[in-house]
């Protein structure tokens, strides 16, 4: 066991600060590297294999200002933003529930851990037999593949609630909606937010992936087109945008991420 | 108002068996009589059930037979109004400031914000945490968490109070300190105290009585009266008397841990 | 057998046995959903026919390589990566992004690189589980205790001694939870790629069942897709099981 040491309110913060200060600088520094490379495969493997970043970024910027872009953006924005928003949702409830319910969730957890490692992709004949070519089939596939992580990391971080907490509860004498929303919610955010971050990132390739085929508007279309006429640039630049895209947003989330657990023990 | 506070009788607990192990006679039969405001301590080998007994008392766990009557009133599998419990493991919520974590109980029990605020103030200056209310427990060490999970349970003025080796974390010179001022906040408070311990030393410094537990299944197999006068602190360790109520407790004690160390698997 | 497992049993019974009523009894259309014993029938065509066996040999041994070359190399990556804290946590946004974007439109690099043959598809796989495999072994290593390193050095163990020895022992439930991983992404990997682009495989067939509407053919081969992972994830699952029944908790 370690010695105890005397609280030091102030220590914890400090070191925060100095870890803050290079990050900043390690991103910069990672991005450099990465551009850097990507450069030198352009150069390597020629310019029709992989476009350089230059070009790329042209490329990207001569889509983006294209007149048709925002109707493909949008129809893809559209699609996405409510197979995420049934997936956190639903995924939440239904994690609560089976994380809440010990027999139910043993029940079901092998059966959502054999879906989430087939490949749903062989599913989409499926889906689209079942919802018809059109954007609820788009939601129906972004929700398959994201909606499964949530319910998984949800389960798993409400399961894992240290006992001492709920036996807390009982010694407080707190009602089960009280429990519920005092201390199993607070308790497992942490790992709730995790399972967020996943659901966002497969949410969209589901999306997308669901729009690559039968579907004629969106950037996944447009990707499936170009990958089709080998318009490798175009592909390129697509790919950037959603890495951007994908980053931004799981950068996001891991700042919450982080503010959460800044306050969980070590 | 009598002087019992606590009575048990004939108190049981077997674990029902499971796919992985058959029943587990855990505890008892068990009497004790715990007077108001008493200071109880019960020490005993790993796994002789001293943590069960303490889940029964508050209500926390069922006995399989058996009666325990708080203050008058049958206590079965629900905690009683008036109780107190400070778990073994720290149960100090890391998502809420020190400050919002002694408030949780009476804010959930729907007292008063002014109410709230006097008895949070109160009870963070005397268990010395006032300066930290805004500091969450990660930045606090073992010691002032584990205070801290006291004073939660302090602020909601329980008449009764069952601490699970509460010090079982830390290391000796807090623990003796941690002691000093567990005994401060006895006689502050009047409150009968049950400690569960497995330093004998700890038991002989705090209590006015403890009970030796036997190996599973526990039964007391002693009842030490150790006669410290109510106005004590860590310092009686020096006193002859104190080796002689350490040296009773570890005569009656050494048989049964030698038995526990064989039993376990 | 637990009652989980029983439930769980009956549950899917359950299920198959509603889905076959309601195929049968006209309640989901026969274009969209054949019943699962039609659906049995099309796996077994499908597994009696050599050209889909040999298909589906070839994914097979695509998933295989993908398999090997990912758990290799992401452990590898891993071990180094664990050296470098400040390199980790820059990784970390971009580690979660990874999987956003459909790996496979890099398809077509590939195949200037690789030629139009099985590899791109394996670099697919590999891309897709390779990451998996590097945070879980990250993961593990994390977790070595101190005094795990400190009691090697204490008993001067050689490095290979300690990687032998020490760490792989201790970090094994999570390479095994790494491995898991590869495999599923490996399939995820390989199969969306022959669905999206390649010419073979098992997931070509799939698709090209679909677009000739031979229902009984998609149908028969997804079974026979779920089947075979499904039973590898068992495998794993209970191999996993006896490894760490006494082992004491993470």
């Amino acid at each position: 066991m370690p010695v105890a040491q005397d609280a030091d309110p102030l220590l914890a913060g400090e070191r925060a600060e100095r870890r803050r200060d290079t990050r900043t600088l390690d991103a910069v520094l990672l991005f450099v590297g990465l551009v850097a490379l990507w450069q030198v495969g352009s150069v390597v493997l020629g310019r029709e294999a992989l476009p350089s970043p230059v070009a790329t970024v042209g490329k990207l910027t001569a889509i983006m200002s294209d007149e048709d872009f925002p109707r493909h953006a949008w129809e893809t924005a559209r699609a996405f933003l409510t197979a995420l928003l049934i997936s956190l949702i639903a995924g939440l409830v239904i994690g609560l529930a089976l994380g809440a319910h010990r027999l139910s969730g043993e029940v079901t957890e092998p059966i959502l851990a054999a879906l989430y490692s087939i490949p749903k992709i062989t599913l989409y004949p499926v889906i689209l037999l079942l919802f018809g070519l059109g954007i609820s089939a788009k939601i129906a596939f972004g929700v398959i593949h994201g909606i499964i992580p949530v319910i998984l990391f949800t389960m798993n971080a409400v399961r894992n609630i240290r006992a001492v907490y709920l036996r807390s509860a009982r010694a407080m004498r707190l009602t089960l909606a009280q429990t519920a929303t005092t201390i199993v919610i607070p308790a497992a955010l942490p790992e709730i937010v995790s399972g967020f971050r996943v659901g966002f990132a497969l949410t969209l390739l589901g999306t997308l992936i669901g729009e690559m085929f039968a579907s004629q508007r969106g950037v996944g279309y447009m990707l499936v087109k170009a990958m089709e006429t080998g318009d490798t640039a175009t592909v390129m630049s697509l790919a950037l945008l959603l890495v951007v895209l994908a980053t931004a947003a799981s950068a996001a989330l891991l700042a919450l991420d982080r503010r959460l657990r800044r306050y969980a023990l070590p | 108002m009598t002087a019992e506070h606590l009575r048990l009788e004939g108190v049981t607990r077997v674990y029902p068996p499971m796919e992985s192990h058959a029943a587990v006679h855990a505890l008892g039969p068990l009497d004790l009589s715990l007077n108001r405001g008493e200071f109880f301590s019960v020490v005993g080998p790993s796994g002789c059930g001293k943590s069960t007994l303490l889940d029964v008392v508050a209500g926390l766990a069922k006995p399989t037979a058996g009666s325990i009557n708080f203050e008058g009133k049958p206590v079965l599998g629900q905690v009683p109004d008036g109780v107190g419990v400070v778990f073994q493991e720290d149960a100090s919520f890391p998502w809420l400031t020190v400050y919002d974590n002694a408030a949780f109980a009476l804010r959930r029990a729907g007292v008063a914000a002014r109410e709230v605020a006097e008895r949070v103030e109160h009870t963070l200056a005397f268990t010395g945490l006032m300066s930290f209310a805004h500091a969450y427990p990660a930045q606090l060490s073992g010691g002032m968490r584990q205070r801290l999970c006291i004073a939660r349970t302090l602020v909601m003025r329980p008449r009764m109070l069952l601490l699970d080796e509460p010090f079982g974390a830390l290391d000796q010179q807090t623990r003796l300190l941690m002691g000093d001022e567990l005994l401060k906040l006895w006689r502050e408070t009047g409150a009968t105290i049950l400690l569960i311990t497995h330093s004998l030393d700890e038991a002989a410094l705090l209590s006015d009585r403890i009970g030796v537990m036997s190996a599973r299944p526990g039964v007391f197999i002693d009842l030490v009266e150790t006669g410290w006068a109510r106005d004590r602190d860590s310092r009686i360790a020096s006193q002859a008397s104190f080796g002689v109520v350490t040296g009773r407790l570890w005569a009656a004690l050494r048989d049964e841990s030698i038995k526990a160390l064989a039993m376990a698997s | 057998m637990n009652r989980a497992s029983l439930i769980r049993i009956a549950l899917l019974f359950g299920a198959l046995a509603v889905l076959e009523w309601a195929c049968r009894y006209g309640y989901v259309s026969r274009e969209a959903v054949i019943p699962p014993t039609t659906m049995l029938q099309g796996a077994w065509r499908a597994l009696a026919l050599e050209e889909t066996r040999a298909e589906i040999l070839w994914t097979l041994e695509n998933v295989a390589i993908s398999l090997i070359l990912s758990v290799v190399v992401g452990s590898a990556a891993g071990l180094l990566l664990h050296r470098g804290a400040r390199l980790r946590r820059a990784l970390d946004p971009l580690l979660a992004s990874y999987y956003a974007v459909p790996t496979f439109v890099f398809y077509p690099l590939f195949i200037v690189l690789f030629g139009l043959n099985r590899w791109p598809l394996i670099a697919i796989g590999f891309l897709f589980a390779v990451v998996a495999v590097i945070i879980n072994t990250l993961d593990g290593l994390a977790r070595i205790p101190r005094s795990f390193t400190r009691t090697a050095a204490v008993m001067r163990l050689t490095p290979a001694q300690y990687a032998l020895h020490i760490i792989l022992p201790a970090a094994a439930p999570w390479l095994f939870t790494g491995v898991k991983f590869a495999v599923a992404y490996s399939f995820i990997g390989v199969i969306a790629g022959e669905f999206v682009v390649s010419g073979a495989g098992m997931g070509h067939a799939i698709a090209f069942a679909y677009n000739s509407f031979d229902n009984r053919m998609m149908y028969g081969l997804i079974v026979l897709l779920f089947a075979t992972v499904g039973s590898i994830n068992m495998l794993l699952w209970m191999w996993e099981r006896r490894l760490y029944a006494r082992r004491a908790g993470r």
